[in-house]
């Protein structure tokens, strides 16, 4: 009963308020190459302009389908890609301008999880050494005292000391993806990027790793940054949550607010496409007509026009402007 | 009622592996009716691809193999068939569409050359017969510029149109049967719910029936008239997916619908089944969730509960309904 009551306590209150990290109009292009010369010959833009800020103890959730640039800025806020403009600020500190040195401090504060629980470990490194190797190779700890700090870091994630002399193979989808948090925890982060942590496995292990993520946020005043493509899954573990279409953030709002009130009508397909397991609701769906745009060749004006069901002239000309519409909720729409 | 289309009967399929014998299916009934749509819904590992796959005779031997039981299909027990007789079925009687529509189509031969094989060898049509009807089907499925995507390569296509060729290709011979691997899964929600809407209006328009599966039980809701879920090989619960949802009763069906976080109706905490899916090799004959269930009896541990209807319509394996099991 405490334990739940912990939770909401952290989920409403959206941390502390004190930022953690921020980023502003962050553009993150790949080069597309092509002739003979491999001359640049255009951008895939993933990320086009992007601007939030994670409060200290809080879930952010980013959601959005394939190739929406979601799991790019998650890469780009740890600095594992370089940034093409923009800025992101780790408590304070521009993190794309830090030294290699500076960076590899800073890395101890910030970990990953990734989605793929099969191809994030490597198969013939045992678990236990897998999950202590960093706390080595940064020197926090000494050799002797690492298989203790691991040990006690697996029970944290619900795995047995038993496990720590295995190897990947030997383990289920859901127990690699407990691994993988052991490994980002292990180094005591204040800031862990939860990249698709549970679409991979099965319904009955997915709330299991929910509720081992919600759990750790609470005992260890964790920031989270989570990516996912369900929101039912973003609006169960998130304070707050940003949808993203084609590198662009078209809404921003606190997770309840943008649930029972939805502005744009991007945010209100997803919302409608995801199927409900109740087999007596009938819903007035709105399914989005046609295909994804390229990243590499975006809508003109707004870049949603082109399935959007509201679509008008000033769509297609005009870029609608990011704006704040009360209750910290953000969007960009012409209509809304 | 509308008549059994397909019955499952105590379908065995083993797979043989240097660790012990694998009971993928392990003596699984079901029929599905004409006109219907079956879904099939369990977690990786639970035997439902391999149920499709034997009723399509795609199981790899070795390590693969059917050992007992029968599929009815029209009267007919599939497994009696020779080989040439099964694949003048496949295709045009009953037609499979794959999880992976980039895997599911030949990167070299171009999307017209895919569509019109089943036509030209089991129709057997003329090329220009063929072309008319493919260009048809294209459209069917909501492609715009059927003829310029008659002459493209898969590679050309994005994800749901891919998927959408690959239910022209399915659909081109009018089959009585459409098995559904997952065909949604890889796809994102918008182009989920456009593929979905296809399927559902395929099914009124066409009468095909259709086994579905899949691990959402969102989507089970939305498509299903009749529901079939299986854990470790075995078939726990079956029933119509209006009496499931409101009542289902075997405790793996209650824990499932309980984990899923739904939309709009938030819980301070997921309930999750606690332990995970049991090692599929050498299985006992228990009821393979004891371990995992919170109202794991005596009797659970030793004899593997009969699937039987307690309720009209609405078959249970569970010792919970039985008299012996009622006993303890």
């Amino acid at each position: 009963m405490s334990e739940s009551a912990v939770q909401v306590d952290t989920r409403h209150s959206g941390g502390t308020g004190e930022p953690l990290v921020q980023v502003e109009n962050l553009k993150k292009y790949f080069p597309i190459t092509g002739g003979v010369f491999q001359r640049r010959v255009g951008d895939v833009k993933a990320v086009d302009g992007v601007s939030f800020t994670i409060n200290k103890g809080e879930s952010f959730g980013l959601v959005g389908e394939s190739g929406c640039g979601k799991s790019t800025i998650g890469r780009t806020l740890l600095r594992l890609n370089d940034k093409t403009d923009g800025s992101v600020h780790f408590e304070g500190q521009d993190l794309h301008k830090l030294s290699k040195s500076e960076l590899r401090k800073m890395r101890t504060k910030m970990q990953i999880v990734f989605q793929d629980p099969f191809s994030s470990l490597n198969p013939r490194i045992k678990v236990g050494e897998a999950i202590g190797e960093a706390l080595i190779d940064h020197g926090l700890v000494s050799r002797k005292d690492v298989k203790e700090r691991v040990i006690e870091t697996m029970k944290i994630c619900g795995l047995a000391d038993y496990h720590y002399d295995r190897f990947p193979h030997e383990f289920s989808g859901g127990q690699r993806q407990r691994i993988g948090i052991a490994r980002a925890l292990i180094m005591n982060p204040e800031f862990i990027v939860a990249d698709e942590p549970v679409s991979a496995l099965d319904v009955s292990i997915q709330a299991q790793i929910i509720n081992l993520l919600s759990d750790l946020q609470s005992e260890k005043q964790l920031t989270y940054l989570f990516i996912s493509h369900d929101l039912s899954v973003v609006e169960h573990l998130c304070n707050r949550v940003g949808v993203m279409y084609l590198g662009t953030m078209m809404e921003m709002a606190p997770t309840d607010e943008l649930f029972s009130n939805p502005l744009h009508p991007y945010t209100k397909a997803l919302m409608s496409a995801i199927p409900v397991p109740d087999p007596t609701l009938k819903r007035e769906r709105i399914v989005l007509q046609g295909d994804i745009p390229s990243p590499a060749n975006p809508p003109s004006g707004c870049k949603f026009h082109t399935r959007c069901p509201m679509a008008s002239d000033i769509c297609k000309e005009q870029v609608p402007e990011y704006r704040n519409v009360g209750n910290e909720h953000f969007v960009a729409c012409h209509f809304a | 009622m509308a008549k059994d289309l397909v019955e499952f009967r105590n379908l065995e399929t083993h797979f043989k592996t240097s660790a012990g014998t694998v009971k993928a299916v392990n003596d699984v009934s079901f029929s599905i009716r004409e006109g219907e749509t079956l879904c099939v819904v369990g977690e990786s590992g639970c035997g439902k691809s391999v149920t499709a796959m034997s009723l399509m005779q795609l199981i790899e031997s070795p390590p693969g193999k059917i050992v007992g039981g029968e599929i009815m299909f029209e009267g007919k027990d599939l497994l009696k068939l020779s080989k040439k007789e099964m694949s003048r079925l496949r295709g045009n009687e009953i037609a499979m569409i794959f999880q992976e529509p980039m895997s599911s189509l030949n990167p070299v031969f171009t999307i017209g050359k895919q569509i019109t094989e089943p036509l030209l060898y089991h129709l057997t049509m003329t090329q220009k017969e063929a072309k008319a009807r493919a260009i048809e089907l294209i459209t069917m499925v909501g492609i715009p510029r059927p003829e310029k995507i008659f002459d493209s390569y898969p590679h050309e296509l994005s994800g749901g149109m891919r998927q959408r060729i690959m239910i022209a290709i399915a659909l081109s011979c009018n089959p009585k049967l459409l098995i559904a691997d997952e065909p949604t899964t890889a796809l994102d929600v918008t182009i989920q719910a456009q593929i979905l809407d296809l399927m559902r209006d395929i099914k009124t328009k066409m009468n095909t029936a259709i086994m579905m599966i899949t691990h959402d039980l969102g989507v089970v809701a939305e498509m299903a008239d009749f529901v079939v879920v299986m854990y470790a090989g075995k078939v726990i619960e079956e029933a119509p997916v209006l009496e499931l949802f409101r009542e289902p009763r075997h405790p793996y069906t209650q824990g499932l619908l309980k984990a899923k976080p739904i939309i709009n109706q938030r819980q301070e905490r997921l309930y999750s089944i606690p332990g995970q899916v049991p090692n599929p090799v050498d299985l006992g004959e228990n009821c393979h969730f004891h371990d995992r269930c919170e109202f794991c009896m005596e009797i659970c541990k030793v004899k593997a509960p009969p699937l039987r209807a307690h309720i009209d319509g609405h078959k249970t394996a569970c010792w919970l309904y039985e008299e012996e099991g009622k006993a303890q």
